[in-house]
């Protein structure tokens, strides 16, 4: 391992990192000169993105000694000293960007994080997008890039505070040849005028690698040598960079591999496997692919090259029958693309960008699976899964989840999956995109041998050069369009230069006369990307709390809503349903009690007892019934809530003073139901009985009694409505902010936007209190909204005071979101999110805050949920105001308990929220 | 029976993956075992544990023998408070009745002037307010008669009042019922749409497409997996929880209360693939879920009757399946009724079921198209 012999920008020394028992860096001690070019070369899965992340004190360092620019990462202090003069670019297309926001809102975005006056932010953005050709393209939301502009503006945003120390995470996976080209020149132009600052970038395309200026190759967490590409090359003997790691690899690890040879194509059948014939689909205004035709024939290997964006899978989609065509047809063996004709499905497999595996299912169980689904019996799933676990060489992984395996591996199952069924056609989307060499290499003699021995048509997508030479015939697309097809070999030839790759930017220069050639008029500029003008930014405010960083996330948080209302839409939509829903339907009110009697006495006194009750507006009458048999029949049933039953001798008892008994009947399925019904029962009875004795005197008189005052309060005509009302609302306020509120953190968890508050000087309290300001805001709307249907559709009048309720309304805002903050901080899916901001939330809310039961005959769990949940201190607020017409020194109470739940929750939140990664 | 054979493989395959879900595990049992416990025990709307405050002003033996008469489970032990706090403390909520006993109560009754005592109900709990008077106001008078001495006048016609099916009134039955049925609702829905929105997330549903599969087979391999895993556990919950641990008798048979149940979860999953299929992403379902299940929650008869909705919401909660299970779950379970009677709620439900299904299947491949 030779030193580099000047000064460095890091240090490290025995660093280890694990995630549970996978180990990702086992050990590694390297030193990273300063002010050089500084290439971290290795394959997928073998630690880099991990030393990366650590270098830049984005992840937390687990063992070992990180020292950057002079100082230990492990150290906090040092950490937010040197955060701003470290730029990091993680890994993925896009990765830090917000699809949602143009590329000048992204700029904007990192500018203020680094406290960036409005003037100076202009100033840079039209520097950065000038030099990069991004300038036209201002207004376009990040997401609709394509892939190498992605890549030019995550560069833009990393450089925006002149980095001393830029860290690039394999900045050009993915992104087709011309960009990349592109990408490199523009970090050469940086240099050329920032000579000092220091570039480490990461890469699995070998090729690139003798472009910089010192080499790092890794391999299972371990640094395999360093130096300067020169003396790699001398020291291992071989020819280029790609032979050079092989040779670099432990033994057995390159042992399996040799170059990979292709006997040459011959052309059988006359039909050809696929036909597209002017295949066109817009989605809205927009053409993803346009007017493209070609054939394939049977056993033929097909490549499919282009940037990114450029229609690739959308074609492969409308070939296999996911999309339909807009315009044009598909037929594979002859007969057109149908998505329910089942016996061509047979005869295709397909696999997805995405690899289509099931993370949870076994290596084993995702084959069986698949060959159950081809409906192949079981005898032969066994012997075709054996038979592909042996040739893919899976043996060692069979009964490891798909999720778990290595990238190389788990791509190997994804081809091994789609070939169970032995199809004739097999369409690959970009299958070894981040794969090793080796890998690559090992996953090539498996197509070849489909391809050569065993007749399969193989469809494949690709933004390898070398992985194009490999294929029979390939097909260059641009901007929706087939620009051309032919053998690799006659296309070189068509330009007149020496590689494919040469040819292939020749091709795409002509055709993308648009961007391509405005980037490439542009990149002398690049010189102008940098700048020496530190002058604008105070470094000690960095360090503070600031309120400008703060409004950063805010206002960038509430244009990712704005562009994606389909969210609000539902939330205020749905809360307006809802409030009318239940306030209308959830009346206590019991009324239209249905009621049948069985008269056995037939009199005219029964007949007038009986009457009572007819004529009392909670009872509906059902058909009287013959026997006590059909009442109890009928009661079972379920129609009838009351059967009374009157016995004969009823109306002489009555006139005689001989005691008659009456038996009421009453369902008690529903137990506060049959409470009230037993109370009309009575109430009816006695009115009779009274009415009787005052027309049929009695000899006896009555006795002294207590007259009961009775004081219904705040609601004296007891209409459920009038409770009801206020209610609602506030257990919808908690509901729908509290979810909306519980995806934000998730979801840039799992999008990796993540990365940029772990690299910024971004305090934890800007970030977590910006990101819940919008929501508050979007939960007053929601309020004012909701409260305005109260008391203008329910017509239920505001009596109290307007102040508590809107102050109240405020401190639950803050409650709710606090609440969904939490939640998101602790998740780490979206999913998980949501979920447990919901169901968590359901229960307290509406059964232990006061909606039905009131808080006060709560007992034990019961009690204590409803106590530390703040809908039960809102509801008290909203009813109060609403029915009680309370003031809001009355409400003090409930006002000052709701409003430490925000403190609480947002301190268990800063508490859990960490400003790195594990 | 290929199809059917098809529709099985792949439903194994989901409850792998809900067997191995963690997260969904802890939530799936936390909601069937304190989930269902502690919402049976609160629920309803009967005068259970009320809060009482008394304002003695009187002082003699009779508003003392009031006092000791109010007692659980239908009151707390009442608190005696001053006059003057009793508005402030009704306005916190602290107390649902105040029951005021003027100065002289018992004397003025003694000599035979009759008096008055004045009972305040916090009517924003509508119910629980005007039961609780009722009961209070018979509570005193019998007090009354028993200090007087006043022997009990015989009444002429005595009401003999006798509830079927559920005769102490005990809100814990019912409750155990409508929280069983609300956990069921949530889970299978949220299992069902959630699973539905993962392949379409991970990319595997393109995998599945392009399969010899039809979309009814996908669907209906969530379904009958999910509705599983969710039936063994409602089954679990009803013997254990609800039969065993809170001594809740079921009248009429389990098979049929199960047969219903399978019934219900696959309308109930239908929805939830239904909203798997029209949102776009977790976010969006989440919110959709909580639109559909409050509703399906709270207007399933469960927490207000069904017979007091107005009548333009009736024709809307006849949509809800919910509606229909606790009908017929309260016929089964309390009035131990059999298949003649409930089964043309089976028939709504199977009926609703297969409309959302099919309305969802209409919409799948076009979400598919969408999202691609």
């Amino acid at each position: 391992m030779a030193g580099s012999g000047g000064p460095s920008v890091a240090l490290i020394r025995d660093l280890r990192h694990s995630y549970g028992a996978a180990v990702a860096l086992d050990g590694l001690s390297v030193e990273i000169p300063a002010g050089r070019m500084v290439g971290l070369l290795g394959p997928d899965g073998v630690g880099k993105s991990t030393l990366l992340g650590l270098i830049a004190g984005a992840r937390i360092l687990q063992s070992g000694e990180v020292h950057v620019m002079g100082g230990d990462m492990a150290d906090r202090r040092h950490r937010e000293r040197t955060g701003p003069r470290i730029a990091f670019m993680p890994q993925g297309l896009g990765k830090n960007l917000y699809a949602e926001l143009s590329v000048f809102e992204n700029l904007e975005f990192f500018g203020q994080l680094f406290g960036q006056s409005r003037a100076e932010r202009r100033a840079r953005i039209d520097r950065l997008t000038a030099a990069t050709g991004l300038n036209p393209f201002l207004g376009r939301p990040a997401g609709k890039l394509s892939g190498g502009m992605k890549q030019k503006l995550g560069l833009c945003c990393a450089l925006i505070h002149d980095p001393d120390f830029l860290i690039l995470d394999e900045p050009t996976t993915g992104v087709d040849p011309l960009s990349r080209r592109q990408f490199w020149e523009l970090i050469d132009g940086i240099r050329a005028v920032r000579p000092s600052m220091s570039v480490l970038v990461s890469t699995a395309y070998m090729d690139e690698a003798g472009e910089f200026d010192w080499l790092i190759a890794m391999n299972a967490g371990q640094v395999l040598d360093s130096g300067t590409p020169e003396a790699l090359l001398a020291r291992t003997g071989a020819p280029d960079m790609e032979a050079a790691f092989v040779a670099l690899l432990p033994r057995e690890q390159s042992a399996g591999h040799r170059e990979v040879e292709i006997p040459p194509f011959v052309p059988g059948q006359s039909t050809p496997a696929i036909v597209a014939r002017g295949l066109t689909k817009r989605f809205g205004d927009f053409t993803a692919v346009s007017d493209v035709s070609f054939e394939i024939e049977p056993g033929e290997i097909f490549g499919f090259l282009g940037s990114n964006g450029c229609g690739k899978t959308t074609t492969m989609k409308m070939l296999t029958g996911l999309l339909s065509p807009s315009d044009g047809a598909a037929e594979v063996f002859g007969k057109p693309v149908d998505a329910r004709n089942m016996a061509v499905r047979h005869r295709v497999g397909f696999m997805s960008q995405s690899f289509s595996l099931y993370g949870e299912l076994t290596v084993r169980e995702n084959l069986s699976l698949h060959g159950r689904l081809f409906h192949l019996g079981a005898a032969q799933i066994a012997a075709r899964t054996d038979a592909l676990i042996a040739q893919f060489g899976l043996a060692e992984y069979v009964d490891a989840r798909a999720a778990s395996l290595p990238l190389g591996i788990r791509q190997r199952l994804s081809l091994a999956v789609p070939i169970v069924h032995e199809p004739e056609i097999l369409i690959l989307d970009e299958p070894t995109s981040g794969v090793d060499p080796v890998a690559r290499d090992q996953f090539w003699e498996l197509l070849i041998d489909l391809s050569r021995n065993q007749g399969v048509t193989i469809f494949i997508s690709t933004h390898f050069m070398s992985e194009a030479m490999r294929c029979d015939r390939i097909s260059f697309m641009h901007a929706g369009q087939v620009m051309v097809y032919d053998t690799p070999a006659a296309l070189v030839e068509a330009k007149g230069v020496d590689t494919l790759e040469e040819a292939f930017i020749l091709y795409m220069e002509e055709a993308g006369a648009g961007d391509a050639a405005v980037e490439g008029a542009r990149m002398a500029d690049g010189a102008r990307i940098a700048t020496d003008d530190q002058s604008g930014t105070d470094k000690g405010a960095l360090l503070r709390f600031s309120v400008s960083r703060m409004l950063a996330y805010t206002f960038r948080e509430l244009t990712e809503v704005r562009r994606d209302p389909v969210r609000l839409v539902f939330a205020f939509a749905g809360s307006v349903i809802l409030l009318l829903i239940m306030a209308f339907g959830m009346n206590q009110d019991v009324d239209e009690v249905t009621f049948a009697a069985v008269d056995l006495d037939q009199t005219p006194e029964s007949r007038s007892y009986l009457a009572s009750y007819y004529g009392s507006l909670y009872f509906t009458e059902a058909p009287p019934l013959a026997t006590p048999q059909a009442l109890t029949r009928r009661m079972q049933e379920g129609g009838l809530s009351v059967g009374l039953e009157i016995p004969s001798g009823f109306g002489r008892g009555l006139r005689q003073g001989n005691p008659v008994e009456v038996l009421a009947q009453i369902d008690g399925a529903n137990p506060s139901r049959a409470a009230t019904i037993e109370s009309y029962v009575s109430g009816v009875h006695n009115t009779f009985l009274r009415d009787w004795r005052t027309e049929n005197p009695a000899p006896l008189a009555a006795p002294a009694s207590v007259t009961q005052e009775t004081r219904m309060v705040y609601n004296p005509t007891s209409e459920s409505l009038m409770t009801m009302g206020p209610s609602i609302p506030a257990m919808l306020l908690i509901m729908f902010p509290a979810i909306l509120m519980a995806v934000s953190i998730a979801r840039e968890k799992e999008i990796g936007t993540i990365t940029n508050f772990y690299v910024t000087p971004t305090r934890r309290a800007e970030f977590l209190l910006g990101k819940q300001l919008p929501y508050v805001a979007i939960a007053m709307i929601n309020f004012a909204m909701l409260y305005a249907l109260v008391v203008l559709v329910l017509q239920v009048p505001l009596q109290g005071s307007l102040l508590a309720l809107v102050i109240g309304g405020l401190l639950y805002a803050f409650a709710a979101t606090g609440y969904g903050l939490l939640i998101s901080t602790l998740t780490k899916s979206q999913v998980t999110a949501v979920f447990a901001a919901a169901i968590l939330s359901m229960l307290p809310t509406m059964s232990f805050s006061g909606l039905i039961q009131p808080v006060s005959t709560l007992e034990g769990g019961a009690r204590v949920m409803g106590l530390f949940w703040p809908t039960s201190y809102f509801m008290q607020i909203s009813v109060g105001t609403f029915t009680k017409g309370l003031s809001l020194g009355d409400l003090r109470n409930d006002l000052i308990l709701l409003a430490a739940f925000f403190p609480v929750f947002f301190g268990l939140g800063l508490a859990v929220l960490k400003k790195q990664e594990k | 029976m290929r199809w059917l054979s098809t529709v099985f493989w792949l439903g194994t395959k989901e409850l792998r993956s809900v067997l191995r879900d963690t997260v969904m595990a802890i939530f799936i049992l936390w909601s069937f075992t304190l989930g269902v416990s502690m919402k049976a025990q609160s629920s309803g709307e009967t005068v259970n544990n009320a809060s009482v405050a008394i304002v003695d002003q009187d002082r003699s033996a009779l508003s003392a023998r009031i006092d000791t008469a109010l007692y659980p489970p239908y009151f707390q032990m009442p608190d005696h408070i001053a006059v003057s706090d009793m508005d402030t403390l009704m306005d916190e909520g602290a107390y649902m009745f105040v029951i005021v006993i003027p100065p002289r109560f018992a004397a003025d009754l003694i000599a035979g002037r009759g008096a008055a005592v004045q009972v305040n109900a916090d009517a924003t709990a509508v119910s629980q307010a005007s039961l609780g008077v009722g009961y209070i106001q018979s509570i005193i008078n019998e007090e009354v008669a028993r200090y007087l001495d006043a022997p009990d006048q015989p009444a002429v016609v005595d009401l003999v009042l006798r509830r079927s099916f559920n005769e102490a009134g005990i809100a814990a039955w019912f409750g155990s019922l409508v929280s069983l049925l609300d956990q069921l609702t949530m889970l299978v829905i949220i299992l069902t749409g959630a699973a539905l929105l993962r392949e379409r997330e991970h990319g595997t549903i393109e995998h599945l497409m392009v399969m010899p599969l039809s979309s009814l087979q996908i669907a209906m391999a969530k379904i009958w997996a999910n509705g599983l895993v969710i039936l063994v556990c409602f089954s679990a919950s009803l013997v254990l929880i609800v039969q065993a641990w809170m001594e809740v008798p079921v009248a009429g048979s389990l098979g049929l209360l199960g047969l219903g149940t399978v019934i219900y979860l696959f309308a109930a999953s239908a929805i939830g693939v239904f909203l798997g299929t029209v949102a776009r992403s977790m976010a969006q379902f989440a919110l959709l879920m909580i639109i559909t299940i409050f509703p399906m929650q709270m207007l399933s008869g469960g927490m207000s009757p069904v017979q007091s909705q107005p009548d333009f919401i009736q024709p809307f909660s006849w949509l809800l399946p919910s509606r229909h299970y606790i009908e017929f779950g309260q016929a089964i379970a309390f009035r131990g009724a059999g298949f003649d009677v409930v089964w043309p709620e089976f028939l709504v439900i199977a009926g609703l079921g297969t409309i959302f299904l099919a309305a969802s299947l209409l919409l799948f491949r076009r979400s598919l198209s969408a999202g691609g």
